[in-house]
């Protein structure tokens, strides 16, 4: 391996006396200015705002339409097709969580339930919303694809009670998920 | 009523009380405005720096007028109730032309109460001073450092002179013989304010955030004396108000377009003077711990500088400080460089032929645009320009602007000498 030497500019004295360089660069930030001010900021188009600048105006304007496949907001825990709890309650979103916002208190599969073939249930299922870091790590861990993260981004809280989300809450908001887990169908 | 009005001219036919009378309408005038600029410039540097960034800055807070509901109104829009009042149409162009300004949801006022919020916050935010500070030193610091700005204003002059049946005001609040010389001397004391934050806070950055502070303020002061002996020179007179009636008469320093200014022995003068003014503006940004030079509160390199340790309203007594600075330095300028209060042009003369308390009027309103525009050219300058390193900011003090002050001197005595 050689050394390869990065080429620095060189700067002739008209840089150095550095104020044409200032002088130009205050062109540049009074064309952001104006053009800001007049509503023609580059990418404006593309965002399609109104008012100054790229900016969106968060609660008259919202970002919940074209938030990206991949966005990571609230968890959330989902049901099967057949409609059977996916949580099987192995507690390793649990473990993995870096801010322990989840909280699983495994219990006894519910006897009314589909399938009977796992050994456990979550009874409880909490997650508190003031610690989660929304990182998805839990949505990773999962071995049954049971939770996921959902584009809920808006959490507003007036209790700390609020914030803890209980199983139903969680499932309400999760709804049910196609495919994917087969492990437990009856064929195998 | 003749008794009042006799008491009254009484009074103000008394040379003392007619001298208290007006330097202290002055005074409070000259302390009403620095104060509304110090709030306004916050707010002036957070919008100009959005527009900047290609953002609003703050917008959003006005006067709530929903509040108004509690005083009578049931009506949910206020502009509804209002139009009804004046019996306007909702489809007239008033109508239309108060939504455009958003005064149907409340009057936002382009987001002007936001540094008042935030004021109004700072004090009463919890205050907390850390165990191990010098209590004394650590609260007189604050103190020092907003204190210095507001004297050194005494000697700006906001308008020209007038004449009253009383007597003869000149509308500054002391028109003293040694104008630059005083703004020098005082707003020199703040460096105390900061360097004695830096060390009662008992810590490590605050520490080196007011030695920092400190070698630079004295660093460039020299700069910035030096720089401005070529226009005493060319003036001959340290009187602010002279300085200003001179450029009045004569064209500004740096646009000489009327008067004896269209002649070319003061275009002549031009070079000096150009040179003068980039000097003296640059160190008017370091004296104001304005970025490029921040350096006292370089937060990549000293947490905030030497006011980390404070919080509440002296953390903010701070932060009025640094704007109050900015805008007495902005007001020097101006007062130096860009012909004061003159309108310019030979209007001023003029005006005062025709009424002289309306050219005084006018003279306060060119004042006050020629001190904001100068303002919003420091924030466009801090959201332009990097921050300098330590040693690049004290190599341009003392290895180019301090020479390049002392050259210009020589520069200005040669062209004084061999063109007028």
């Amino acid at each position: 391996m050689s050394y390869i030497k990065i080429k620095r500019p060189k700067f002739s004295l008209l840089d150095k006396v550095y104020v044409v360089e200032l002088v130009k660069g205050l062109v540049i930030t009074m064309r952001h200015l104006v053009l800001s001010l007049l509503g023609k900021s580059r990418g404006k188009k593309d965002f399609s705002t109104k008012g100054v600048g790229v900016c969106m105006q968060f609660p008259d304007e919202r970002w919940d339409s074209r938030l990206p496949e991949y966005y990571r907001g609230a968890p959330t825990l989902v049901r099967g097709e057949d409609g059977r709890e996916r949580c099987v309650s192995c507690q390793l979103c649990e473990f993995i969580c870096p801010a322990r916002a989840i909280t699983i208190t495994p219990g006894e599969v519910d006897p009314t339930s589909s399938c009977q073939k796992q050994e456990k249930a979550p009874a409880k299922f909490e997650i508190d919303m003031l610690r989660c870091i929304y990182c998805g790590m839990c949505q990773e861990a999962c071995p049954e694809q049971a939770i996921f993260l959902s584009k809920e981004y808006l959490i507003t809280l007036t209790d700390r009670k609020q914030a803890i989300r209980d199983k139903e809450t969680l499932y309400r908001l999760g709804g049910t998920r196609k495919g994917l887990v087969n492990k437990w169908n009856q064929y195998k | 009523m003749d008794a009042i009005i006799n008491w009254y001219n009484d009074l103000m036919s008394h040379e003392i009380w007619f001298y208290l009378i007006h330097t202290l309408l002055k005074l409070v005038l000259m302390f009403a405005v620095i104060l509304a600029f110090v709030v306004l410039s916050v707010w002036i540097e957070r919008r100009v720096a959005g527009w900047i960034q290609d953002r609003p800055g703050p917008n959003r807070a006005g006067i709530p007028l929903f509040l108004l509901q509690r005083f009578g109104s049931k009506e949910k829009q206020p502009l509804k109730n209002w139009l009804h009042f004046f019996g306007i149409p909702e489809t007239s162009w008033i109508a239309r032309l108060c939504t455009w300004l958003r005064l149907d949801r409340e009057f936002p006022c382009w987001g002007l109460i936001q540094p008042c919020l935030d004021g109004g916050k700072l004090f009463l935010k919890q205050e907390t001073t850390p165990s191990y500070v010098r209590k004394f030193y650590f609260i007189l610091a604050p103190m020092l450092v907003l204190g210095p700005p507001m004297v050194a204003a005494a000697v700006i002059p906001f308008a020209s002179e007038v004449n009253t049946c009383y007597g003869h005001i000149s509308m500054c609040v002391a028109n003293l013989d040694i104008g630059p010389l005083w703004i020098f001397a005082i707003s020199g004391l703040s460096v105390y304010g900061l360097t004695l934050a830096g060390w009662s806070s008992n810590s490590k950055f605050p520490f080196l955030g007011g030695l920092r502070a400190t070698a630079q303020l004295i660093s460039y002061e020299v700069a910035m004396g030096l720089s401005v002996i070529p226009l005493l020179m060319m003036f001959g007179t340290l009187n602010l108000q002279q300085i200003v009636q001179f450029q009045a008469d004569n064209g500004w320093t740096l646009l000489p377009l009327w008067g004896e200014g269209l002649s070319w022995q003061r275009w002549a003068m031009m070079l000096p003077l150009g040179i003068s003014f980039i000097v003296f503006v640059t160190c008017v940004f370091a004296e104001a711990n304005r970025t490029p030079f921040d350096m006292a509160e370089c937060e990549t390199d000293l947490v905030a500088g030497y006011h980390a340790e404070y919080s509440s309203m002296k953390f903010a007594s701070f932060f009025m400080g640094e704007y109050a600075a900015m805008v007495i330095g902005s007001a020097v300028v101006v007062t130096l460089f860009l012909g004061g209060w003159s309108i310019g042009f030979g209007a001023d003369a003029a005006l005062a032929a025709y009424s002289e308390w309306l050219a005084v009027l006018c003279q306060l309103c060119m004042f006050i645009v020629k001190l904001l525009a100068f303002i919003v050219f420091f924030v466009w300058v801090r959201w332009t320009l990097p921050r300098f390193r330590w040693d690049q900011v004290m190599k341009l003090g003392w290895l180019y602007f301090l020479e390049i002050a002392v050259a210009n001197i020589f520069l200005t005595a040669a062209v004084l000498y061999f063109v007028k």
